[in-house]
């Protein structure tokens, strides 16, 4: 590989670092948040549904990648496996952080809510969320930091992103290529984790 | 009955006077407990009939029941004559005010929007909403420039209280129910505001259920006492008449007050 084109890769690479992360954690926002309403409305499912969550998070993110491959449909080799596995990763703390921000509502809040004569659309959506808003902001802030750091390995199933960089580094022992992937990937948490803590911060008012 | 109670609903067609609320035998039960016992009871319009009790009496879960928070095991609450569960449910809640103790406000809203909350989810527009706002927060002694915009935070614990007073009367009410609205007030703030609650319902005529378990709160804004003892009704009176009363637990009520008359050689105080 030759010298002057590192940066130029940098740059690629990290833009396909940055869609794997926007896309798993708009899917994972997708899926947690309205998962995360419908379980502190059905209690049976709470249980399984965050167990399997749980159950994701145990399992070792290149383990994982490999489980999926052999998968029909949203296995085999490149960016869609990658999306995926980042996903269930992601959810845990989306849902959690749901479930918890909106049972947290102090009950008192929530009486008088439907006592004044809020539907429960409106009891969801004028109370519920907006109290929850920071706790469930803190869950996406979480993932996101934590998708930007495990998306390094969507490398070794051809999912591109930073983590090319990583492994080709690793492989011929060239600790400039491990940095060209490790640096911006650091940096790009670091950022993510200071934007939406900033809108948290937005949130405090509640 | 107690005084001559102001009749501001229709009239059913048997000509007789409909009551506001009724209870019609009324049990509940929840967890294999009993929590109310065949309850009669019936708040003419105009009123404010106090229910007392201790806690664990039920009369929380009484008042409950009139805005179809709970509904009755057996019998049946009757509010302007039908039965809480033939009532289309949000529109019964948005025709009855609702105040409880402090924390009932919306954290997230400032005093003027937890006011505006009803006739903004009636649908009432906005500059009407703004101007009744307003209107609201002058009657229990706030002012709008001061106080419209804070959140529920940055008021005292009387300010809350009158915030929450001024959202029941929002959409403008003819039954107002309060449980316990007073109970974490310091005793001079509870003076003002039980002052000021004789005040507003006198002047805007309100049918009003309050729950306390304060005897002497229930002598000073009751037409009249009802007695809840363990679920049962025990005495039905007039602030007057019940401090004549011989009921066990309508006793054991009063005896709070003659411990403060002999400690301080105080006059317990009613509302003659």
């Amino acid at each position: 590989m030759n010298r002057p084109g590192l940066l130029g890769d940098m740059l690629d690479l990290t833009g396909q670092h940055f869609v794997l992360v926007v896309a798993s954690m708009l899917i994972a926002v997708a899926i947690g948040i309205p998962l995360g309403i419908l379980l502190t409305r059905k209690v049976p499912l709470r249980g399984w549904v965050l167990g399997f969550a749980n159950v994701m998070q145990t399992i070792p993110s290149l383990a994982l990648f490999g489980f999926l491959i052999p998968i029909p449909l949203i296995g085999g080799i490149g960016k869609r496996t990658a999306i995926v596995a980042l996903v269930l990763y992601a959810l845990l703390p989306i849902l959690r952080n749901t479930l918890v921000g909106i049972l947290g509502v102090d009950p008192a809040v929530r009486e008088s809510a439907v006592a004044m004569g809020m539907t429960g659309r409106q009891l969801l959506f004028q109370v519920e969320l907006p109290l929850a808003a920071r706790t469930i902001l803190a869950g996406v802030r979480v993932a996101t930091v934590t998708t930007i750091g495990t998306a390094t390995i969507a490398a070794a199933i051809g999912g591109g992103g930073l983590g090319v960089f990583i492994f080709r580094g690793i492989a011929s022992v060239d600790t400039t290529q491990i940095l060209a992937g490790a640096i911006p990937a650091a940096l790009l948490a670091l950022l993510s984790d200071g934007g939406i803590g900033w809108i948290e911060k937005r949130f405090s008012a509640a | 009955m107690g005084g001559s109670p102001v009749a501001v609903r229709g009239e059913p067609l048997d000509g007789s006077l409909m009551a506001a609320v009724e209870f019609r035998r009324v049990s509940f039960s929840a967890g294999g407990q009993v929590i109310l016992d065949q309850l009669d009871l019936s708040v003419e319009a105009g009123e404010t009939l106090v229910l007392l009790g201790r806690s664990g009496s039920g009369k929380t879960t009484a008042l409950k029941m009139v805005n179809g928070l709970l509904f009755p095991s057996a019998g049946e609450v009757l509010v302007d004559g039908r039965a809480t569960t033939s009532w289309e449910l949000i529109q019964l809640r948005r025709s009855i005010g609702y105040v409880i103790q402090e924390v009932g406000l919306f954290p997230h809203l400032t005093a003027s929007e937890n006011v505006g909350l009803v006739p903004h989810l009636k649908g009432w527009p906005v500059e009407r909403i703004e101007s009744r706002t307003r209107e609201l927060l002058e009657q229990v002694d706030l002012s709008p420039v001061q106080f419209a915009d804070r959140y529920p935070r940055q008021l005292s614990g009387g300010q809350r209280q009158r915030v929450g007073v001024a959202r029941a009367l929002a959409a403008d009410p003819s039954l107002l129910l309060f449980d316990e609205p007073f109970g974490a007030l310091d005793p001079v703030t509870r003076l003002e505001l039980q002052n000021q609650f004789l005040a507003l319902r006198d002047r805007l005529r309100k049918t009003c259920v309050f729950v306390t378990h304060d005897v002497r709160e229930a002598l000073r804004i009751g037409t009249r006492i009802a007695l809840l003892d363990r679920g049962r009704l025990e005495t039905l009176a007039t602030p007057e008449q019940f401090l004549k009363s011989l009921g066990t637990q309508t006793r054991a009520f009063l005896a709070v007050l003659d411990g403060e008359r002999h400690a301080k050689g105080d006059q317990p105080e009613s509302r003659a």
